[in-house]
């Protein structure tokens, strides 16, 4: 695994003995990589390249993505057959009339039926829907998930917990180029009775990458 | 990668440390202005090899692309770039004093 | 009746969006994306040239073949148009 050898730094922020959250990295060694990020961080804004307002802004943003868009709109498109289409059709723009600023990003959404599966990789780097569901879990960007999952896709789901029978069709999806993909899941049984806030609930990040299923009402 | 032998996926995630986001924030940004496209990017982390993929972090390999495209571009120098290094070296031993100037 | 297209085998050094595992491999267009800029230009700062880019859907049994995990699962990639040739 890539990520062994820093295992150390990734470690999730805590809390510091006074009772406040603190940031790992900022208490910990200078290495080589952060004086670079820090160096070309400083060169740039000194040249008028970039301001320290636009960074800022752009961190916000990343930190305001998270799954649970990508769960509003899977929620709606179980509730609202309309969208569910607008959806299939022009995942981009279904997005963005929900309200999601995803940028230029180019989605597909591929949606889970009862005899067919979805799963997304990115077998040449890590492309991932960043703008609707935030930065990707490591091990998405893992060797083992990008080399695995387009080969054997059926034992990297069991291995997430997932078995599915051999009559439901699997769809592997590489995002090779520029489409990025967001699997719409099926709709769990047993929650006809739920409200599209309840069903966000049970859409989970797994889901929309495929490699899970949403969870169950109770 | 795709398709060769591998282990098991662990089920590894970490929060995102504060440079780690800038080094984000920098590719963003910076691509959007023209510097350099998704593609460039990608090549400079390919042109690293396997080795970088096995010893330098997700981010690590980031910013080291972000800086290969940024200097192949002309908009600033290696010595810029190592001078000011060697400054925020000497600002402190740890990422919270170095990066606040 | 499904266009039956073939990634070309060839293996150019540098940065190329073909997978390797798919480079002779022959699949049916799934869907036409519309144009976009050849990343193999791009990657270097050379001007822009659009390619038609499309997704390729190939069997589990095509790219495998004995060792796939179940024949009739199938892979999408989106492949630029040069990276193509016609297949029968």
């Amino acid at each position: 695994m890539p990520h062994d050898h820093h295992e150390d730094d990734f470690h999730h922020s805590g809390m510091s003995p006074s009772g406040h959250p603190y940031r790992e990295d900022d208490d910990r060694p200078l290495t080589y990589w952060q004086t670079m990020e820090i160096a070309m961080r400083e060169i740039l804004i000194e040249k008028g390249i970039l301001t320290p307002a636009e960074i800022a802004r752009q961190i916000d943003e990343m930190d305001s993505r998270s799954p649970a868009n990508g769960a509003a709109v899977v929620a709606r498109a179980w509730v609202d057959p309309d969208f569910r289409h607008r959806l299939l059709n022009d995942a981009s723009e279904a997005s963005r009339e929900m309200g999601f600023d995803i940028g230029p990003l180019r989605l597909i959404a591929l949606e889970n039926t009862a005899d067919t599966h979805n799963i997304i990789v990115c077998t040449l780097c890590s492309c991932y829907p960043r703008n609707l569901l935030g930065l990707p879990p490591d091990w998405y960007k893992s060797r083992a998930y990008r080399s695995r999952v387009v080969r054997e896709p059926r034992k990297v789901l069991a291995e997430f917990g997932v078995t599915l029978p051999d009559s439901t069709t699997i769809r592997v999806h590489d995002s090779t180029a520029d489409m990025r993909y967001i699997v719409l899941p099926r709709r769990p049984d047993g929650t006809e009775s739920m409200s599209e806030t309840e069903l966000a609930a049970l859409v989970t990040r797994d889901s929309m990458i495929g490699v899970g299923l949403p969870k169950s009402p109770d | 990668m795709g398709g060769q032998a591998a282990g098991a996926v662990l089920p590894e995630d970490h929060d995102y440390a504060l440079w780690e986001k800038r080094v984000d924030a920098l590719m963003v940004l910076c691509s959007s202005k023209g510097y350099f496209t998704v593609d460039g990017l990608r090549r400079a982390i390919e042109d690293m090899g396997e080795e970088a993929f096995e010893t330098m972090s997700y981010y690590e390999r980031w910013v080291a692309a972000v800086n290969q495209n940024m200097i192949e571009t002309g908009a600033y120098s290696l010595a810029e770039l190592g001078e000011r290094m060697e400054l925020i070296k000497a600002r402190g031993n740890t990422y919270g004093e170095a990066a606040d100037a | 009746m499904p266009e039956l297209v073939r990634v070309k085998s060839m293996m150019p050094p540098g940065h190329v969006r073909t997978p390797a595992y798919l480079r002779g491999k022959c699949g049916i267009i799934e869907r036409a994306l519309g144009e976009f800029a050849n990343p193999e230009r791009a990657a270097y700062r050379l001007e822009k040239e659009m390619q038609p880019l499309v997704r390729v859907r190939f069997t589990m049994a095509e790219i495998w073949g004995d060792a796939a995990e179940n024949p009739d699962d199938t892979l999408d990639a989106e492949i630029y148009a040069h990276w193509l040739e016609k297949a029968d």
